[in-house]
């Protein structure tokens, strides 16, 4: 059995395992989806109301009545109505997630743009100024909260330069891609400035290590010049940790940036998560987070496919 | 004629004030066109910050060239100074003037690029080749390091090579573009002897074809014999001799070529063996091993069946005496190491015996077989005092640390030659020497019949060798110590051993006393290991080049290997008969 077919078997059992846990857990937090959908005017209600919407949504029955309910629809390829959107889950999920994958795949892009080569700039002149500036821009991006840098790129575009970021209705890529990138070139490089500067610290403490391996000196007494060496020899070793890093990162914008959408209105993953929780969106918050988990697996297991394409040394699959 | 390479009054320092850490102090040297000149020292003696002068890489590991020029003359006639030159004039005498050649091969090629990609890199550098004759150019240098099945092999990643074959395919990167002078470093010190020889019978036959000049470095003034011209001695940063090869090997001025040359352990074919034992058949054992196999399951798809077993160890069988020595020689993978570990339970055996005076030894917790390990600087947990270090093997075997222990910890640190305070210091505060004889106190601790030491000299410079192996002796004569002594340096087991077992891809295929296992050598693989030791005795002598590989040791599963022959040469030494 190949490498991949027994890396997707698990996914599966991993996402049985977080659908429990998600299930239990929305349901241990104080409070229904009547009360969360009518605010204080459901103490208005009668009980005889309050049982025939209960057993509307579904939340008269006992807990592992519901989960084996929810969970034959799952495998159906149903996640569910959402209560707030009247729309099924899958639907409500997959109008949000081209914009919250385009705002990962961009802050992706922004952070290893600038925290690559800043990273190796950084290792090529160790301890000297230079390399001092760039740690303390890396230390000062990994420890700004992000809707602080979020903020003051609107606040030093706005106040300096009177541009405002495109905001409005969200347009989709493929519709307008100008005026798309418009919205999104802002929040992208919001969430790339932290992913950014962690980028910086892990491939210039790698790239340090690799610099001084014996294979980096074999190079240099062959005559290969400096930019030779860094780039070619030393880079592509340095580069796992970086992936990893990456990988992670990734893993997380995917499951939504909370605070940057609601600053540039965005409507991402985020945002519709959170928007789910505190409506006591049962469905929704189900479907979100089993969506997120299986983003993560799949995340994870082209990471592992990379580094074997990036160090021969690693073989996948051998060993079980 | 002016010299290839002339370096003079050459001072090398290191760290933010290079002057106040001088580490080279003064060094000169000539070297003509042809000619090899061996560079000997112990580690910290600046033999290769010498050497790492030359092409100046020492500049990428912090170092500094404070005083003195390094002159070659180059392959137009020029004379250029090394020692003042800039980097990217430099980058353009690397590789096509100086070709360098490091110790260790598996770690000196980039793991990520393949052979082909790294050979070909040098000849697109300097030759300005590209596509198909840079590949081409590869393929010759391959062939020219006697690599079999060239063009298959530049396609290969370096883990898919043994390191005999790497430190190869190094040759043939820092040969690729013809440089008039090669720098060695400890080229052979990370590989099997027989793999030694080979590569030393490489660079000495690649030296006559090109006329090269070369730098040998080495702490092995045994090695020096078989292809230096020249040699020159260091200690602490200075040269403190320098001659031609017979002048310093047969007549050494300085004491501390004298030292290195008498207190060291050379190789004398059984000359040197010691003779304070003999066995006596009515005593019993201190250790019976009878019939030792180890096998690991090589893992195949989940699914999927195993497709064998490595046959590590098979049926491997011994006794060892109170107070004798036998040693296990053999290079990398004949499962010498792993009997030792299976001996003290860390390995389980497939199937197999042991007995001592306790009873079998079934698992680790026999506190009269104790062992000594390879790398004292990784066998003390760094984190404890030396006083809990030594309690250590007491409270595994279920004993109080009370007074008494204490006594016996600091009776025993005297012993192996340590200070009393010793008990309240941290292993870092120790030299690699000392931290050997402290474990050698902590196997001691719990009065063991039997210690397993594995290659326990090796990591240690050779004139704290010596001082480490008087010690074994002495308290192997006090105690009545049965040693097992796992080692690759044949100079060292001569020293130590009374009896040698080789082992051979897994198999003892040579067992007797040692001298005469040394001095008559019955099996072809012992005859092969013991031509293959350097002695200075051999001076420039002309190696075979032999290309054999150790066979695989993976058989499919069931696999049971015949029942070996025996012929014996002697009241106590026999040998496998061959096919």
């Amino acid at each position: 059995m190949s490498y991949l077919t027994r890396r997707l078997l698990t996914f599966p059992l991993v996402m049985l395992g977080v659908s429990i846990l998600v299930f239990v857990a929305i349901r241990l937090v104080p409070g229904d989806a009547i009360t969360a959908m009518l605010g204080t005017e459901a103490g208005l209600l009668t009980p005889a109301q309050r049982d025939a919407l209960a057993s509307y949504f579904g939340i008269d029955q006992p807990i592992l009545a519901q989960y084996w309910h929810w969970l034959l629809g799952v495998f159906q390829g149903d996640l569910g109505i959402s209560v707030t959107y009247g729309k099924p889950v899958l639907g409500v999920i997959l109008e949000r997630f081209p914009l919250t994958l385009q705002l990962a795949l961009m802050s992706m892009c922004v952070a290893l743009a600038v925290g690559l080569p800043a990273g190796v700039f950084a290792a090529t002149r160790n301890e000297k100024l230079s390399d001092l500036g760039v740690r303390i821009f890396a230390m000062i991006g990994q420890s700004t909260p992000n809707f602080v840098v979020g903020l003051l790129i609107i606040y030093a575009l706005s106040a300096g330069f009177g541009i405002l970021p495109t905001m409005g209705e969200f347009t989709p890529f493929f519709t307008n891609p100008l005026r798309n990138l418009g919205q999104m070139i802002l929040p992208a490089v919001t969430l790339g400035f932290a992913f950014a500067a962690s980028v910086t610290r892990i491939s210039r403490s790698a790239m340090l290590d690799v610099l001084s391996d014996d294979y980096v000196r074999t190079a240099r007494s062959k005559g290969v010049p400096k930019r030779s060496v860094i780039w070619r020899h030393a880079l592509p070793n340095a580069l796992i940790p970086v992936v990893t890093l990456s990988g992670v990162e990734f893993g997380y914008l995917l499951g939504g940036a909370v605070l940057v959408e609601q600053i540039y209105a965005l409507p991402g993953l985020g945002r519709l998560v959170l928007d789910a929780i505190l409506q006591r969106d049962y469905a929704l918050v189900q479907g979100c987070v089993l969506f997120i988990a299986f983003n993560f697996m799949v995340i994870n297991l082209l990471v592992d496919l990379l580094y074997a394409t990036l160090d021969p040394r690693i073989r996948l699959g051998e060993g079980g | 004629m002016t010299p290839l390479l002339s370096v003079s009054a050459l001072r090398v320092g290191f760290g933010r004030d290079p002057m106040k850490n001088e580490i080279v102090k003064g060094v000169s040297f000539n070297l003509d066109a042809g000619e090899t000149l061996a560079i000997v020292g112990e580690s910290g003696s600046g033999k290769s910050v010498t050497a790492l002068s030359i092409n100046r890489l020492v500049d990428f590991g912090g170092g500094r060239i404070i005083d003195g020029s390094i002159s070659l003359r180059r392959r137009d006639g020029s004379v250029f100074d090394l020692a003042q030159a800039n980097e990217p004039s430099l980058e353009k005498i690397r590789g096509s003037e100086i070709g360098m050649i490091f110790q260790e091969p598996m770690t000196s090629l980039n793991p990520v690029l393949t052979i082909g990609t790294q050979i070909e890199e040098s000849f697109r550098l300097h030759h300005g080749l590209t596509g198909r004759q840079a590949t081409a150019a590869a393929r010759d240098a391959l062939d020219r390091v006697r690599i079999p099945d060239a063009a298959r092999r530049l396609k290969y990643c370096p883990n898919q090579l043994s390191g005999g074959m790497l430190q190869r395919v190094m040759i043939a990167t820092a040969l690729a573009c013809n440089p008039r002078l090669l720098i060695a470093d400890e080229p052979t010190t990370a590989l099997d002897v027989t793999v030694q020889a080979q590569i030393m019978a490489l660079l000495g036959e690649l030296k006559r074809e090109t006329g090269m000049a070369m730098i040998f470095i080495t702490h092995d003034i045994g090695l020096v014999a078989g292809i230096a011209d020249k040699v020159m001695v260091m200690q602490a940063g200075k040269a403190v001799e320098q001659g031609s090869l017979n002048d310093v090997l047969d007549r050494p001025q300085h004491p501390y070529t004298q030292h290195l040359l008498s207190a060291v352990p050379h190789f004398e074919s059984g000359r040197a063996v010691r003779s304070d034992f003999h066995r006596e058949e009515t005593s019993s054992p201190a250790l019976t091993v009878d019939g030792l196999t180890v096998r690991f399951k090589v893992t195949g798809g989940l699914l999927s069946r195993s497709p064998g077993s490595v046959h590590a160890v098979e049926n491997v069988g011994f006794d060892l005496m109170p107070g004798e020595t036998l040693a296990i020689v053999g290079e990398s993978g004949s499962g010498k190491s792993t009997t030792a570990r299976a001996i003290l339970g860390l390995v389980r055996p497939t199937r197999g015996s042991f007995s001592t005076h306790m009873g079998s030894v079934a698992d680790a917790t026999d506190p009269s077989v104790q062992m000594v390990f390879q790398n004292p600087y990784a066998s003390l947990n760094p984190r404890l005092r030396i006083d809990s270090i030594l309690a250590e093997p007491v409270i595994a075997a279920g004993g109080r640390v009370n007074a008494e222990t204490r006594d016996k910890m600091k009776a025993l640190l005297k012993r192996v030659g340590l200070p009393e305070d010793s008990l309240e210091r941290y292993p870092h505060q120790f030299s690699g020497g000392q931290r050997q004889r402290l474990c050698i106190a902590r196997a001691l601790m719990l009065n063991p019949s039997v210690v397993v030491l594995d290659e326990a000299v090796s990591a240690l410079d050779v004139s704290v060798q010596a001082k480490v192996l008087e010690l074994l002796v002495d308290l192997q004569r006090e105690y009545g110590l049965a040693y097992l002594f796992v080692s690759h340096d044949m100079a060292v087991v001569e020293r130590i051993a009374h009896r040698i077992a080789v082992l051979y891809a897994g198999e003892i295929v040579e067992i007797g006393d040692a001298a005469s296992v040394l001095s008559n050598p019955k099996h072809s693989y012992t005859k092969r290991l013991i031509s293959a030791v350097p002695s200075i005795d051999h001076r420039n002598q002309h190696f075979e080049i032999d290309t054999r590989q150790v066979p695989s040791l993976v058989r499919p599963p069931g696999f049971e290997p015949p029942p070996a022959e025996w012929r014996s040469f002697g009241p106590d030494h026999s040998a496998r008969a061959e096919a």
